[in-house]
């Protein structure tokens, strides 16, 4: 099978005109050497003052040959040189017509200053945050207001979805999150104890254990796994409806999204946080365990009693206080993130990242006031 | 005089510094069939969600059955929205339901029925809608283009409303699909007293099927009435709406299903042209 020929030209030259004759296929697929043999045409025409350009031989002419060789005629055109096309073939007239050269506007984006753009990103942004915290505390509202109608008339709360989701969040979350706090628990055990020996005091790696993981880290890690499993799940699951225009038949049908959809979802997560972050704390004590075990010999009955002077029942509890509170922040940034999709698959993928983010940073502060709120109340 | 089902006066929409609706008149009467044009980007759509609810006006004033929706109480507006039925333009069928779920919704919601009637209802409806009864157990992502459609309308008229609205019915449809359907609405129409808000490019349903047509452009309604006003009409828009080449194809090709009964329909919506129907002409 042959190789389609390129472009190609021969000339003839009698006196000071000058007879072209182009072949092949002048088509874009030819790629460079078509622009090449449009400035041998060009070369090759310089002295004459009377140009012909046959296009009998051409095989093959689409939008940038007609270009380039259109262009070829003005540019010698614009020289006063007398430049022709000939030999035509019908079925090019037209495509020599349309695709004539000519220079076309290309409208140039406003550039303003780097600077000046920098400030007004940031200042975007900061308005966009307070958009949000606006857009959230609203949502907050709403939500209240249907959990309030639904315990007026029991009879409107969608029961079926709540058990779903809470086993979609909690049961279905909790081999993930026990296996994570589990690790979490035993890599603090090894560092704790690799720097505690120092000072001979590998005994206290239990409070370590206890203490961290049950005040702070068990609370955490399963907020913000949540946050990446569930909160990204829910913002991708309302998001679609959204695109699909599930909600506004929803709304139409006089349904209320928000009892339907996000209470349920919000209620499963104030639920499920609590459970998994007990499942998490325990996890994360018997991942220690087994390290200290491992590296000091601490056994297993000697642990749980230095366990038991090491921590007091307000050292459980002040992390698992928390617990709700992450699951409401996890369930308000995913609902709205989700119900803030607009328009394509872009625009979804956008408010799952932002959701998470988002989900994980306010985790993370509420965490700090609540650690200076206890430290203030001194629990 | 008509009984009107909507009425709108000055309606004022806007997004940000961009209005949309500029003072828009509108009136809808019972039992009729109207067809909404307008450029792409016009405010079709954003004037179907306004009157629907489903997004804010500035300022104006929208009746529906004769309530004004700014002074009714939540519990006359949600008796006025089970009086209406909503067909979206890509079905939006909620796609965890089969489509005798999603048909039932409306039902589960709002009435109380039996077990047995609702799934008898909602099986009547499927079939209205002109779809199988095998299609009653499928899920949305398993149905194609024409069923989906059919499947939303079924839902749509789930709770027997008096007034429908469709978003653009027949696009994505082949045009034997199409005038399948517009067939199907002028039937359901007659049958069950509807009053109908389509809101639609496809100039063949406008000749065919709309008792009247309103022409959305600049902001407001600049054209209303039956058809020969908009082909009489002087706006430079609907001018190059209805007399342009398709526009004429399509008068050459349709005849009104709803009056004439047997106009042939499937050679007719495709056929016209410069070398004659192959359908008879009524």
């Amino acid at each position: 099978m042959d190789v389609p020929e390129g472009p190609k030209f021969s000339s003839q030259r009698a006196g000071d005109s000058l007879r072209l004759s182009l072949g092949g296929r002048w088509t874009v697929d030819a790629s460079a050497a078509i622009e090449a043999r449009a400035e041998g045409l060009l070369a090759e025409s310089t002295g004459a003052s009377r140009v012909v350009l046959d296009l009998g031989q051409v095989v093959r002419l689409d939008t940038a040959g007609a270009w380039l060789i259109d262009r070829t005629r003005q540019v010698l055109d614009a020289k006063g040189v007398d430049a022709t096309l000939e030999s035509i073939r019908p079925e090019y007239e037209i495509l020599l017509r349309e695709a004539r050269y000519r220079v076309l506007a290309v409208p140039k984006p406003p550039r303003g200053s780097y600077i000046v753009r920098l400030l007004a990103d940031i200042g975007e942004s900061v308005v966009s945050a307070g958009a949000d915290l606006y857009r959230g505390i609203g949502f907050l509202g709403e939500v209240v207001t249907a959990i309030g109608k639904s315990l007026v008339s029991p009879s409107h709360f969608r029961g079926t979805s709540l058990v779903v989701q809470i086993e979609n969040i909690a049961l279905r979350g909790a081999p993930i999150i026990a296996l994570i706090n589990c690790l979490a628990g035993a890599i603090i055990a090894q560092q704790g104890i690799f720097q505690l020996r120092r000072f001979g005091a590998t005994v206290f790696v239990v409070d370590l254990i206890g203490i961290l993981m049950l005040r702070e880290l068990g609370v955490l890690l399963t907020a913000i796994m949540t946050a990446g499993r569930s909160g990204s799940a829910i913002t991708a699951e309302l998001g679609s409806m959204e695109l699909r225009e599930e909600i506004d038949a929803l709304t139409v049908m006089g349904l209320r999204p928000v009892e339907i959809l996000i209470v349920p979802r919000i209620v499963a997560l104030i639920i499920s946080l609590p459970l998994l972050t007990f499942i998490a704390d325990m996890s994360g004590i018997v991942g220690g365990l087994i390290v200290s075990w491992i590296y000091e010999g601490i056994t297993p009955a000697r642990f749980l009693t230095l366990l038991r002077d090491a921590i007091v029942l307000h050292t459980f509890f002040s992390g698992l206080i928390k617990a709700p509170f992450m699951g409401l922040i996890i369930g308000l940034i995913s609902c709205v993130e989700g119900l803030a999709v607009k328009g394509s698959a872009e625009s979804l993928g956008r408010q799952v990242t932002a959701s998470v983010v988002k989900s994980i940073f306010m985790i993370i502060v509420v965490d700090g006031l609540f650690a200076v709120f206890f430290a203030g109340i001194r629990y | 005089m008509p009984e009107v089902a909507i009425r709108v006066r000055n309606l004022v929409v806007g997004f940000g510094d961009r209005l949309v609706m500029q003072g828009l008149d509108l009136d809808v009467y019972r039992g009729e069939v109207l067809g909404f044009v307008g450029g792409s980007g016009t405010g079709k759509s954003v004037l179907t969600r306004t009157i629907l609810g489903l997004l804010r006006k500035r300022s104006g004033l929208i009746e529906i059955f004769g309530a004004d929706l700014d002074t009714v109480s939540p519990r006359e507006y949600a008796a006025i929205e089970q009086r209406i039925g909503v067909m979206f333009q890509q079905g939006a069928l909620f796609s965890g339901l089969t489509v005798k779920q999603n048909v039932q919704l409306p039902m589960r919601e709002h009435l109380q029925l039996s077990p047995r009637l609702s799934e008898e209802l909602a099986m009547l409806k499927i079939g209205l809608a002109g779809l199988e009864a095998d299609a009653a157990n499928k899920y949305p992502a398993e149905l194609s283009g024409g069923m989906t459609k059919r499947a939303a309308l079924a839902r749509a008229l789930a709770l027997d409303p008096e007034l429908v609205f469709l978003d653009e019915p027949t696009s994505g449809l082949d045009p034997i699909g199409a005038a399948e359907f517009d067939e199907l609405i002028a039937t359901l129409q007659r049958t069950l007293g509807l009053t109908v808000f389509m809101v639609t490019h496809d100039l063949d349903s406008l000749y065919s099927i709309c008792d009247r047509i309103a022409a959305l452009a600049d902001g407001k309604v600049v054209a209303e009435g039956p058809i020969s006003t908009m082909l009489a009409s002087r706006h430079p828009w609907v001018h190059a709406y209805f007399h342009g080449k398709r526009a004429r194809l399509a008068r050459l090709a349709g005849g009104s299903i709803g009056d004439e009964g047997e106009g042939s329909l499937a050679g007719d919506a495709t056929n016209g042209g410069p070398g004659g129907t192959s359908a008879p002409q009524d």
